[in-house]
């Protein structure tokens, strides 16, 4: 390791709309190191690895980034491709029906006028693949390998284009422990290579294993950057820099009037819909009490959503096992439809792929869940629709010309509403909000916290998923960790703090 | 966006074309090729046979094409509609040659289109088999059993009394004026008072809850428009044997979808399914019912349409419906239903039907042959549809 920077990144500004993603961020990576980057979701580690790999082109963002000392302007991945910059995302960009050494080549590959050496390219695979430590043929099709190995074959596509920088992002997210190690050691080794990498994870104990400097990111700001060697950095000091913002009164008042446990969930464990030996939930168990608000908490992937969906009438996932309870007794819910009406709601964090139809208008889509009730002898009583519609667009304070317009021209914040509408209408008892207030302001948000806070007075019993840890402590009576599939513990409303959850998730 | 008051309810004529300008366009179009045949043929195209022979020649497309816009809707597609369209034709005339009567032919031959979807809906709903390659396999499917119920030659009718269902009219010795028949001015007439009333009564309801109302200029414009279309229509048929019989079919054919559609939950399922499938079944719509109900409405109204052409041609031919497939789907685009599902109507694709049914029969008048017509055609659902996404875009619906 030198004490040249192969990258330096100053004082770099990128807003979206409404949004500062990164806010005047700075830091160097000196050539042949492994440099950690840590935050939390949305601190702003993606958009910050999208400027540095042209994903965001320049102009778009201010400040520079100097690669090898010079200035860059990429406007393109491509651009950046050429100085010897590679990423590799969280989601594997391999054509699954091609072979390995296709894709290694696949959009650099050399040509003569235009025609391709497929012996001389399947020769050329055999070197690369060796030093990635994959031993399998460079003939197979890489749809019929595990993720370990697809991701090994990205980094041999990575190597093959001659790079220098390698960014990985979250690049052990869907392995396990072995595969994580293996990789973590092949990284290590590409190092000595003389390799530099940028490991974006929110495993802290691999990124003090192999990072030799480690910088910290919060609410779009670089925060601070350690050096393994010559600090003593421990999971702590990461962790409170991480969650280090202050709390204020963003959330309601509430007086909370708790129950007995209405809704249980025993040894549930989820099957991955493609690969169906792997558990993406593993022997997940809680209960929910009358009035209460859970906080469900855990880094994306954590199994959260899965679980939850996986409940909700089988929703996610190949198949599941486990038992759940209402009131004590045994209770199945073979579609959304049966959940629905056995009193369970489910709204989803993706609002407009699944939660939304974009195209309809608002009353449409509150009523969509509760037509039957609507209904007489299978005929929409127009009335009762309208009045249903105008009620949630009064109590929930739906901002919208009227309820014939359409959602697709709603702010989030409002769409939200619609969302939070349509299953309120159908009057579940359980009420699964998962991420309720991702990519909607802050008033908004306050708006729905009122909204869920009310439903817990009324006796209904609320499960919210969220990534937020403030909203998690600010909101939650009790609060379940997640993390790789599992939970991992519970806090009570008195004793959780962030530093707490995230210990426990990362434990 | 516009404030929340309630303040002005009634919206201004520019606001309410502007809303409505795809589905008036569509009624647009198709006067306007009306009438740019009229002028064209010399009027022969309007003439109280014509009028009637438009309804007749395109019926058995019509009645395809109202239930293929509730297949585009939910974003699939049916390309087996012809070939169920022969074979049920020939299960048709089979069963009316026993004797049991016209009304009962109906009833079986519709039940065995709708056995038919069954089939086709399992696979496509619940086996989750992509409709285009079952329909696919069904076209061929079809027109094999075709083939072998009727050895491949066509089957004649008993009697006359089967093809009144396309080519009879229905009028009354009572109302007889000299030539002319009273009968469709007196349907016309109940019609008509049917229609308006119905009008000022749901605006009378939206204006009392408070809704945005259209103003009482468009609400007369769009009634004067109604009764004169009705009262040509009347005119028409009065002087030309009485309202056919077929017209009668297909008017309660779209009567019922158009109601289902529009008002009743499995009508709003078919819509929500379309728009986002996904969503719909987190909603706690059962999707795969909903699918597999739809291809049992087309499968029935196929065999309705299979009968009627037999009708038409007064006997089953084994080659019977080749590309009507292809018309009806032409029609429901012309009419103004989207590639990726949510969006369409039963009347749009009735009039996208008449559209092209109306440029057949103008360029047939003009006496230019089918190779004409085909390029003609092809060239107006192009542009129709482009139309339609380009409004689309603009209004910020794409």
């Amino acid at each position: 390791m030198s004490n040249e920077n192969i990258l330096e990144v100053q004082h770099v500004t990128k807003e979206f709309p409404g949004v500062r993603a990164l806010d005047d961020v700075s830091f160097q990576i000196r050539t042949g190191e492994i440099h950690g980057i840590c935050g939390e979701n949305g601190a702003g580690k993606s958009t910050l690895m999208g400027v540095i790999s042209g994903v965001h082109p320049i102009g778009s963002y201010e400040g520079t980034v100097l690669v090898h000392g010079q200035e860059a302007h990429f406007r393109s991945v491509r651009d950046s491709e050429k100085v010897g910059l590679a990423i590799m995302h969280q989601e594997l960009a391999l054509s699954p029906y091609l072979s390995i050494y296709e894709n290694m080549f696949l959009g650099h590959a050399k040509t003569t006028l235009g025609i391709l050496d497929w012996d001389d390219l399947l020769e050329q695979s055999r070197g690369y693949l060796k030093r990635v430590g994959l031993t399998d043929p460079p003939e197979t099709i890489v749809s019929k390998m595990g993720v370990g190995k697809q991701q090994l074959v990205e980094i041999a596509r990575a190597l093959s284009k001659q790079t220098k920088l390698l960014i990985l992002d979250e690049p052990t997210a869907s392995l396990n422990d072995e595969e994580s190690e293996q990789l973590l050691d092949l990284i290590m080794e590409l190092k000595n290579e003389g390799l530099t990498c940028i490991l974006i994870s929110h495993k802290l104990n691999e990124v003090l294993r192999v990072a030799d400097r480690i910088t910290v990111m919060r609410d779009g700001k670089s925060i601070r950057t350690y050096d393994a060697h010559t600090e003593d950095v421990t999971r702590s000091m990461l962790i409170k820099d991480m969650v280090g913002r202050e709390m204020n009164a963003l959330y309601p008042e509430k007086t909370p009037n708790i129950g007995d446990p209405v809704f249980e969930v025993k040894n549930w464990s989820v099957y991955h819909p493609e690969y169906h030996d792997k558990k993406v939930v593993d022997d997940a168990s809680f209960f929910v009490r009358r009035g209460e608000i859970l906080g469900f908490c855990g880094p994306m992937g954590a199994g959260r959503t899965e679980l939850m969906m996986s409940i909700f009438g089988k929703s996610y996932g190949s198949r599941s096992e486990g038992t759940a309870y209402l009131h004590g007794e045994e209770i199945h819910f073979a579609s959304p439809h049966d959940a629905i009406k056995k009193g369970v709601g489910y709204v989803s964090e993706d609002r407009k792929s699944l939660g939304l139809i974009l195209i309809q208008d608002v009353k449409t889509n509150i009523s969509n869940s509760s037509l039957p009730m609507l209904s007489r002898w299978g005929v929409v009583d127009d009335d009762r629709e309208i009045q249903a519609a105008e009620h949630y667009r009064r109590s929930l304070n739906i901002k919208t010309p009227s309820i014939t317009q359409l959602v697709r021209n709603l702010s989030g914040g409002n769409q939200q509403k619609v969302v939070l509408s349509r299953s309120l209408l159908a009057e579940p008892e359980i009420f699964i909000v998962d991420e309720p207030t991702r990519g909607i302001d802050v008033g908004a948000k306050y708006e729905i916290y009122t909204i869920l806070n009310d439903l817990a007075a009324q006796g209904k019993s609320i499960v919210m998923i969220t990534s937020e840890l403030p909203e998690a402590i600010g909101m939650a009576d009790r609060i379940y960790v997640m993390n790789e599939g599992k939970i991992k513990g519970v806090l009570d409303r008195g004793e959780a703090t962030q530093e707490g959850i995230m210990h426990m998730a990362l434990s | 966006m516009a404030d929340n008051s309630l303040t002005s309810n009634t919206m201004s004529f520019g606001q309410l074309l502007k809303k409505n300008v795809r589905s008036y366009s569509m009624f647009i179009m198709l006067t306007l090729i009306f009438v740019v045949f009229a002028v064209l043929t010399g009027g022969i195209n309007f003439s109280p046979r014509n009028v009637s022979n438009i309804f007749m020649q395109n019926s058995y497309i019509l009645i395809l094409a109202s239930g293929m816009v509730l297949v585009i809707i939910i974003g699939n597609i049916d390309l087996s509609v012809g070939s169920i369209a022969a074979f049920t034709g020939a299960i048709a005339a089979m069963v009316y040659n026993t004797g049991i009567g016209l009304i009962p032919t109906i009833i079986v031959t519709m039940m065995v289109g709708a056995v038919i979807g069954v089939w086709q809906g399992f696979w496509i709903a619940f086996m989750g088999v992509p409709s285009f390659i079952v329909t696919l396999s069904g076209m061929l499917l079809f027109r094999g059993l075709t083939y072998v119920i009727t050895n491949v030659s066509p089957i004649s009718l008993r009697d006359e009394g089967f093809s009144k269902i396309t080519s009879g009219f229905l009028n009354s010795e009572a109302l007889m004026a000299g030539d002319v028949s009273l009968l469709p001015w007196v349907v016309g007439a109940v019609l008509a008072v049917i229609l308006v009333g119905m009008s000022i009564q749901a605006r009378e309801k939206r204006r009392r809850k408070g809704f945005v109302i259209a103003p009482v200029s468009a609400l007369i414009l769009r009634n004067v428009f109604v009764v004169a279309l009705i009262a040509i229509l009347s005119w028409k048929f009065a002087n030309f044997r009485g309202v056919p019989i077929v017209g009668v079919v297909l008017a309660i054919v779209v009567t019922i979808l158009t109601f289902v559609t529009n008002r009743t939950v499995f009508g709003r399922y078919v819509y929500a399914v379309g728009g986002n499938k996904r969503s719909a079944k987190l909603s706690g719509i059962n999707t795969e019912l909903v699918e597999f109900f739809v291809f049992v409405v087309m499968g029935s109204l196929a065999g309705l349409a299979g009968l009627v052409f037999a009708g038409y041609m007064n006997s089953a031919l084994p080659q019977a419906g080749q590309l009507f497939e292809l018309d009806a789907i032409a029609s429901v685009f012309i009419g103004g239903a989207s590639m990726s599902g949510g969006i369409g109507t039963v009347i749009g694709a009735i009039v996208g039907g008449l559209v092209m049914g109306v440029i057949n029969n103008g360029m047939s008048l003009m006496n230019i042959g089918a190779d004409w017509q085909y390029v003609v055609k092809s060239l107006v659902l192009l542009l129709a549809v482009f139309y339609d996404i380009y409004t689309r875009r603009k209004a910020g619906l794409a």
